[in-house]
């Protein structure tokens, strides 16, 4: 009963979500047997996933591949399982994964469960939690179909180094051309030199407290001395204060960093929603009354125009000091 | 052109969540339900190319007849017609089935579905209907302009985005930014009056496997309390990050 996962990568290294698929799917083979195989498309150092107990790299070396296409992906996967008889499959919450995932369960009519938090208990039932109604809730969800196929929540497993021995064969999924000129890439535009929010350890947030664009920075600077990435409450990105892409909450992007600093933000359940899986939260509010100290694991009670600068100049002095 | 909307109904996002039958399902006492936010990007962005192109404009639920009240709300906004597929459904490849049923006989030139229901946060049913119908999908889409059968979908990746070329028929899973929140619509009372007499077609479910099992919810473990830190002690908020939390 071997588990295939997703390796995605960044410049050909396997990324973040694809060691932290790697460890979900060594664990679970301890439990069920079987190999962990991992299909990547274009990766230059898979031997990285052996250190994560990844006994099998499928790599694909073919230049239309190159580019993410999602019914292309979807197919090679469904051929990868076929011929590796696979019963699970893993992807990440990722644009990418959750954009090919569903596609490929539509193809296999395979059990799909997306936002999953835990290992499940045993193989038959095969039952597993995940989170539901935006972190307001857990659901146990038992996946009835021969194949399963799960979609692991950021950071919800962690990292676990386990070496194995592992070895790389090069993969050549039968897809037509024509699928790829479907739907084809003609521009990506990334925000450069910034740490992006998904694979943010830290990330600092701030809301309309802050009063308006011209004071993001102290935030960036704070951001920058922890290494962290920037976000933003709903009507902070609205008004036009910072871009969309910054928007966490209900209705923007669910974040699950090891910390989140929130600075002049109310904590409203629709924010809430899309942060309250983080780790640890540090809250920095002039109202002692603000909710989100409810939801908080640290708080700081002050007028971020006076504690931000401070806690800056303190954090420069421990990061020279360590 | 004839565009169609998927739509999700779910609880108004201030609602405080609780079960019931011993935690097997879902409480719906006293819970308000809406549009699923990121389907009110979608019918707004729908309505824009209504109003461009002269496209009809259709929506279909699958779902009981309470939520008939916000669907009524899609008419009232400008959709010409609505289906309701009346069933509860058990999971998102159940709805997906039904979807995928509905289409087989009806040739809309764009799907408008939402990246995910606020309430389950699948993510996955206009995948699923993609894969069933073999229609063309693009998911988490922010930008959409289309130009005859054409169509240029801005898609939200990891740090920025990506511009997709493809042509029509298509199917989007569309979220904010699809229109800018302030054109968002809202009906207003002519609208209302007008819906009542749109028809609203009510059709029964198919056969489907149910494919995953909700056999328990249970409440995220509560926090303990805060650990305040004095704003003129900050060296502590740093020793309690490094030394406890352990993330600096
Ligand atoms: C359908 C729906 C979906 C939504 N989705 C989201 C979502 O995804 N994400 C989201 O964020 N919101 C969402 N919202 C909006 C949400 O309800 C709140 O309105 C929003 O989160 C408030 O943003 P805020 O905390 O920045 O602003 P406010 O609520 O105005 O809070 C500002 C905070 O700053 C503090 N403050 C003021 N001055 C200072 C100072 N000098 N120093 C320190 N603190 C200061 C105040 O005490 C206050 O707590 C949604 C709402 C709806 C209806």
């Amino acid at each position: 009963m071997s588990i295939l996962i997703f390796a995605e990568h960044q410049n050909g290294k396997p990324n973040k979500t694809a060691k932290e698929l790697a460890s979900y799917a060594k664990a679970l083979a301890e439990k069920t047997g079987g190999e962990v195989i991992a299909l990547g498309f274009g990766l230059t150092s898979p031997e990285d996933l052996y250190a994560y107990g990844v006994n099998k790299v499928l790599n694909v070396d073919d230049q239309r591949f190159t580019t993410f296409n999602a019914k292309a992906y979807a197919e090679a996967f469904k051929q990868a399982a076929a011929q590796n008889g696979i019963k699970i499959i893993l992807t990440g919450q990722t644009a990418d994964g959750m954009y090919f995932t569903p596609l490929l369960a539509g193809m296999l009519k395979a059990a799909y469960v997306t936002q999953v938090i835990s290992l499940p208990e045993q193989n038959d039932p095969f039952i597993i939690k995940r989170k539901a109604f935006s972190n307001k809730a857990i659901a146990h969800v038992a996946l009835k179909t021969d194949i399963k196929i799960l979609n692991i929540a950021k950071n919800s497993f962690g990292l676990q180094e386990n070496p194995v021995e592992g070895v790389t064969e090069t993969f050549k999924p039968e897809v037509a051309d024509e699928v790829f000129e479907e739907i084809k890439s003609v521009k990506v535009e990334k925000a450069t030199g910034k740490v992006p929010l998904s694979d943010a350890e830290i990330i600092v947030s701030a809301g309309r407290g802050l009063k308006g664009p011209e004071n993001w920075g102290m935030i960036e600077e704070l951001a920058e001395v922890l290494g962290a990435a920037t976000a933003c409450s709903k009507p902070v990105a609205d008004m036009g204060w910072r871009p969309h892409s910054e928007h966490v909450g209900q209705t923007g992007k669910q974040v699950a960093p090891n910390l989140y600093i929130a600075i002049g933000i109310s904590g409203a359940i629709q924010h809430l929603a899309g942060v309250n899986s983080s780790k640890n939260i540090l809250v920095i509010n002039i109202d002692p009354e603000a909710p989100f100290f409810k939801a908080a694991d640290y708080g700081v009670v002050g007028d971020a125009f006076e504690v931000v600068p401070k806690l800056i100049e303190k954090l420069k002095e421990f990061k020279s000091a360590h | 052109m004839k565009i169609l909307l998927m739509l999700s109904v779910v609880p108004d996002t201030t609602s405080k969540i609780n079960f019931t039958d011993n935690d097997t399902r879902f409480d719906k006492t006293g819970i308000q339900f809406v549009i699923n936010p990121h389907d009110e990007f979608g019918l707004t962005k729908a309505m824009q190319i209504k109003e461009k192109t002269g496209a009809e404009l259709h929506v279909v639920h699958v779902g009981v007849q309470a939520n008939e009240s916000v669907i009524r709300k899609t008419l009232a906004i400008g959709a010409d017609k609505a289906f309701r597929i009346d069933t509860d459904p058990q999971d998102s490849f159940y709805t997906a089935v039904q979807l995928a049923e509905f289409l087989k006989d009806k040739d809309y030139d764009l799907i408008i579905a939402g990246r995910e229901s606020i309430d389950y946060n699948g993510g996955m049913v206009p995948g699923m209907v993609a894969a069933m119908t073999g229609m063309r999908f693009i998911n988490a889409v922010i930008g959409l302009e289309l130009n005859g059968t054409e169509a240029m979908v801005d898609r939200e990746i990891e740090g920025g985005k990506e511009t997709l070329q493809t042509t029509l028929p298509l199917i989007i899973g569309g979220q904010k930014g699809l229109v800018k929140e302030e054109e968002l619509r809202i009906p207003n009372m002519r609208g209302i009056m007008m819906a009542r007499k749109k028809p609203l077609e009510v059709l029964s479910p198919v056969d489907a496997p149910v494919v995953t099992e909700y056999l328990k919810f249970e409440k995220p473990p509560a926090k303990s309390a805060v650990k305040l830190v004095d704003k003129d002690n900050l060296d502590e908020l740093i020793d309690l990050l490094h030394n406890e939390a352990k993330v600096i």
